[in-house]
Formats: C-alpha cells, structure tokens, sequence
C-alpha cells in the first residue's frame, strides 16, 4: 500500500521540479510579492504633501505653520500667498491638502474662546483624505493640549496601541502574506497537476491500476505540503531578518496550525481539480475561487468588520480568513492555544468537509 | 477444443444522459484470442472498453473480466489487465527509464520486481539505448512502444487496447502487431479496438460495432464468406451503409 503512494510522490517532486512554471509560482512569486508588499505597498502615508495659505502672518500662525515643517507626516510643498493657487496645486496632484490660516487667527486666539482654521483636502482619493484628514486633526489637537496646558482639560485621551505601538502595516501585512502564499502554493498548484493529469490522459493510466484514489490524492498532495512548510519557513525568516516582524508566540505552535491551514487549502485545491477538466479551467477556478477571496475577504488587507453583510458571511468560507487570526495572533500577539482552538477547529472542518466531498467526486467526474 | 471464457458480456449497456453509447451488447471472449472491435468514431468501441476496465460503470447488462464483476470487482480486474489508449498516456517530462518505474510502481511491484520488470521491458522492447532520454522526444513510434511496454510491466492476463495504432507510420505499426501476436501466443488475451481494416486481419475473431451495437460477429474469415465479401472493409461499408 505504502509502495504505491511512493511512486507518485517520486514523479510529482520530478514534475515540480522539471516545470518551470512551477519552479515560478514556488521561488520567483513568494519573492516579487514580499519585496513588493514589504518595500513598496504599505498603508502608512507618510509625506503628505501640503501647501500653507498664511494670511494672518502672527506669532501664532507661524506656530500652527511649524507644526506641519517638522513632521515626518508632512512635507510642505508650497507657501502660499493666496487662495487662487490652491485649486491649481490640487488638480495637477502637487499637493492633497492645503492648510488656510485666516487673518485675524492670532488675535481670535486671544480675544475670543475659540479661533477657526480652514483645511482643503482632495477627495479623490477617499481612503487617503481620510487618514490626511486625522492626522492634520491630530497634529493641531497637539498644539490645542499645548494651548491649555496652564488650564484643567475636562477628559484627557491617551491611546496607546498594543501589539504593534507604531501601526507598522508591514508587520500586519507579513502574516497575511504567508497566508495568501500558502493558500497560492496550495490550491493553485494541486488543482493545476491534477488537472493536467485529466488532460493529458495519465490519470485515466493511473486509474486503471488497482491504485485507490485515496493513495493518488495523498501522493499527489504530499510534495506540495513540504514546498508549502518550506516558502512558509523562508517568508517567515525573511519578515523576520529584514523587516523586523516580532515573532512572539510558539514557532512549533505555528508552524502545527499552519499545517492544519495547509490542510484545509489541498483539500480546496482536490475539490477544484475534481471539477476542472483542464488546467485552464483550474487556474481560472483557483484564481477566483481562493487567491482573490484570500486577499479581499480574509482581512488580510480590508477589516472584515468593515465589509457588506454578505460579503462578511462569505468570508466564513475563507480559510485564509482564520489562518489570519491564527499567524497574527500568534506572531504579533504571541498567544497560545487556548485562545486559538475555534479558528484551528474550523480550518480542521473545512478542510475534511471539501476533502470527503473531493473524494466522493474524483472517480466518478473521470468518467465520460 | 476447451476455451476458458476471459471476458464475458451480456446485454451490457452505457447511457449518457439520453445519448445511448452502448446498446445492449453481448459478447464473449476466449483465453489467448486477439478480439477485434471494429467500428467508426463514435460507434462506443471506447465506452465499452472503459466499463470493461472498471472506468465505468455500465447502465445495465453484466460483464466478467477473469470471472470478476465490473460493479463490485473492479480492484482485482485492475490487477489482471493491461490497458493502453490511443494518447499513449505517458509522462512527457519524465524519462523513459522513470515512465516505467512509476507505472510499475503504481501496480505495487517491490523494488526487486521493478529492476527486473524494466530490464526486460528496456529489452523486449528495445528500448535500452533511450532509457535515459525525455519521453516527449520520443517520436511517436517509440512512444508507443514505450506505453505498451508499461503496460505489460505487471504481466496482466488481459491487454485492452484502445486503437493503439493511431497516427503511428506503417513500420512501427507492423512492429506493434508483431508484438501483440506474440503476446497472444504466450497466452495473453488481448482485446482491441481500430478503425484500420488492414489491422483487422491480424484478429482472431472481430465484432463491428455501429451505433452502440453489435452488428457482425465472427473470424475475418466468416464475416467475409457470410457476406459474400472480398476485404473485411467491404463486410464493414455493407453493414454501416444498411
């Protein structure tokens, strides 16, 4: 019994290793995409480029002035001298906002309880006004407090964010990184082998053999765990080396969970090939049907919470979506178990549920 | 003479939706014989052929193979037969010398048995020399050779053959029937499907096969004095033409 999974698991490590395809999807993929996520995309914006309309021209503006030249948040891009130049500067994208300091400010703020400020910022772009918006909001909350020192504030707020105190996406964005790669490696990879077994007709060759399907799913599945444990492992100790993602919890926690992610993504992957005729088609398949849920509906990049309903009840169907929980709970959180078992019980569900609905599928789609 | 039955079929049938592939056929084949199934594309040559291996289950009708059910044995006749199709179902990225040791691998053979099996198939076949090259530069002919020669590696009883010819050049085909006569007289049973008339003639007995029927049934010989015949492929115009 054992000696005939063997035989498939020897000419499956041939395949991965002949195909060039393959050998991309494994070593040039997790590469491109962790350079690209952990230099080049990042949700952090830092100089935010703004232009300053200082009409008032007091002791008070050039401090409000200041609060922005010596921010690592800003970058000035112009001094203005009136209200005519904003409009330009923010069509041809020179600047995303742009900070009005009315005549008068300086005295109001003296005379009067309180004095105002105008703020100009480009919507275009909603995500990024929003957080423009907060942190402009943020820097002249500073200089209010400043303000009131002498006097008694009715509530003071003072967050602190645990886990990752410098909201560094880098080291939010790595775990789910490991997830979408997996879940690529995974998936993707199976589906596509199995499939072109159908094509090319070997599979009918192998199936006329007293092989049991059980002992092909295994042999062909086992390769792709090891290429999986191994992109993880090097993910992890690149996130680790260069870009200083804290590992906190268990490794040897992780790394069993991971399996049980791994798991759950074959068995996604044994389902598509027991649909899918031909390679084309599980590429297809899995692209949509994994890769992009992965990415869009596992909170890897968008809150889940923030989501429509039924995009929220979708992502229950996501593995990756509590594989999420589990990296990030375990790297950033350095929790154990105990705080870990339902998202490992539901990966461990979904993955025997489609493998036992894959195995009922995968002789009796061979025929006709 | 006493001839052991090999395969046995009554009235066996194979539906696909409403499309009827096989319409209850009934046939039997002998021990050591080279049964020919001849018919055009479509006929259910194939269809037949697939639920005789256990790739397929039949609508209705029974079958044997060595005895064995289709519906609940098929694991022991997948241990007694050979099967080869018309796509030489072979690794293109594996060598010669690995096609073989999967496929024997695949039947279970122990590591002594494989070294033995892939000498003898390397030789029989005359494959020694290509053993360590890429199956997909082999030209056509020699994949062929290749794809029977791992399917003989578990010795099976019966070899099913699904037109195993097509698109091979003449030399090579003449060598392939050389082969399969061979086969026969050592006592496998071999059952094949073509649609090349010439091929026929190598058959001890055929059954021509329209429409998911059996239509004729007997020796070349036979068919061609029933029908008051020159060629088989006349026997074979007359029939599909009614």
């Amino acid at each position: 019994m054992h000696n005939r999974i063997l035989p498939i698991i020897r000419k499956e490590l041939i395949h991965i290793l002949r195909d060039p395809r393959s050998l991309t999807i494994i070593f040039v993929l997790p590469t491109v995409m962790i350079l690209l996520f952990g230099f080049a995309i990042t949700f952090d914006i830092k100089d935010i480029k703004i232009a300053i309309l200082d009409q008032d021209r007091s002791q008070a503006s050039r401090q409000v002035a200041e609060l922005f030249t010596n921010n690592q948040y800003f970058k000035i891009a112009a001094d203005l001298t009136n209200r005519g130049q904003i409009e330009p500067l923010m069509m041809d994208r020179t600047i995303v906002a742009a900070l009005v300091i009315p005549e008068g400010f300086g005295a109001d703020l003296v005379a009067k309880p309180a004095a105002s400020l105008q703020v100009l910022i480009d919507g275009s772009n909603a995500n990024t006004a929003t957080v423009v918006t907060n942190y402009i909001t943020a820097a002249l909350a500073s200089y209010t407090m400043d303000l009131n020192s002498g006097l008694h504030a009715p509530v003071v707020v003072q967050p602190r964010i645990w886990y990752n105190p410098d909201l560094d996406s880098t080291k939010f964005i790595v775990p789910g990184l490991l997830a979408v790669l997996m879940m690529m490696i995974c998936a993707m990879l199976t589906s596509i082998t199995i499939a072109r077994e159908k094509e090319t007709g070997t599979m009918e060759q192998i199936l006329v053999s007293p092989i049991r399907s059980y002992e092909i799913i295994i042999g062909k599945v086992l390769p792709y765990i090891v290429v999986a444990f191994v992109v993880a492992s090097v993910v992890l100790a690149f996130a680790k080396i260069v870009f200083a993602v804290p590992i906190r919890g268990n490794l040897l926690l992780l790394a069993a969970l991971s399996l049980v992610f791994i798991y759950a993504s074959l068995s996604l992957g044994v389902l598509i090939s027991s649909k899918a005729r031909t390679q084309q088609v599980a590429l297809m398949i899995s692209l949509v049907g994994t890769l992009l849920p992965s990415i869009l509906l596992s909170g890897f990049i968008f809150p889940l919470f923030a989501l429509p309903k039924f995009l929220q009840a979708l992502s229950y169907a996501v593995p990756a979506r509590y594989y999420l929980v589990i990296v990030r709970g375990i790297m950033l959180k350095g929790i154990g178990f105990e705080y870990l078992y339902l998202p490992t019980l539901s990966l461990f569900l979904f993955g025997t549920l489609l493998l036992m609905i894959s195995m009922k599928n995968f002789k009796t789609n061979l025929e006709g | 003479m006493n001839k052991q039955i090999s395969v046995q079929v009554n009235d066996l049938s194979r539906h696909f939706g409403r499309f009827v592939a096989v319409d209850h056929i009934s046939f039997e084949v002998y021990d050591g014989e080279i049964f020919g199934f001849l018919g055009a594309n479509g006929a259910g040559k194939t269809t037949t052929i697939k639920m005789l291996c256990g790739l397929l289950l039949p609508s209705s009708g029974s079958a044997h193979v060595k005895g064995y059910d289709v519906y609940k044995e098929t694991a022991k006749i997948k241990q007694n037969i050979g099967y080869m199709s018309q796509k030489f179902s072979l690794y293109d990225d594996l060598l010669v010398s690995e096609n073989i040791e999967f496929f024997g691998g695949v039947y279970g053979l122990s590591v002594r048995e494989l070294k033995t099996a892939r000498e003898k198939a390397l030789r029989e076949f005359g494959l020694e020399k290509l053993s360590g090259k890429l199956t997909r530069e082999l030209p056509l002919g020699w994949k062929q050779r290749l794809a029977l020669a791992c399917s003989l590696l578990h010795k099976p009883k019966i070899l099913f053959l699904d037109e195993p010819t097509g698109g091979v050049d003449p030399i090579s085909r003449r060598d392939f029937w050389q082969k399969i006569y061979e086969l026969a007289q050592s006592g496998v049973t071999v059952f094949v499907t073509t649609h090349y008339m010439d091929e026929v003639e190598y058959c001890n007995r055929i059954s021509i096969m329209h429409s998911g029927k059996i239509v004729a049934m007997g020796t070349p010989h036979d068919l061609k004095e029933q029908y008051n015949k020159e060629t088989v492929e006349q026997v074979f115009i007359h029939l599909i033409d009614k």
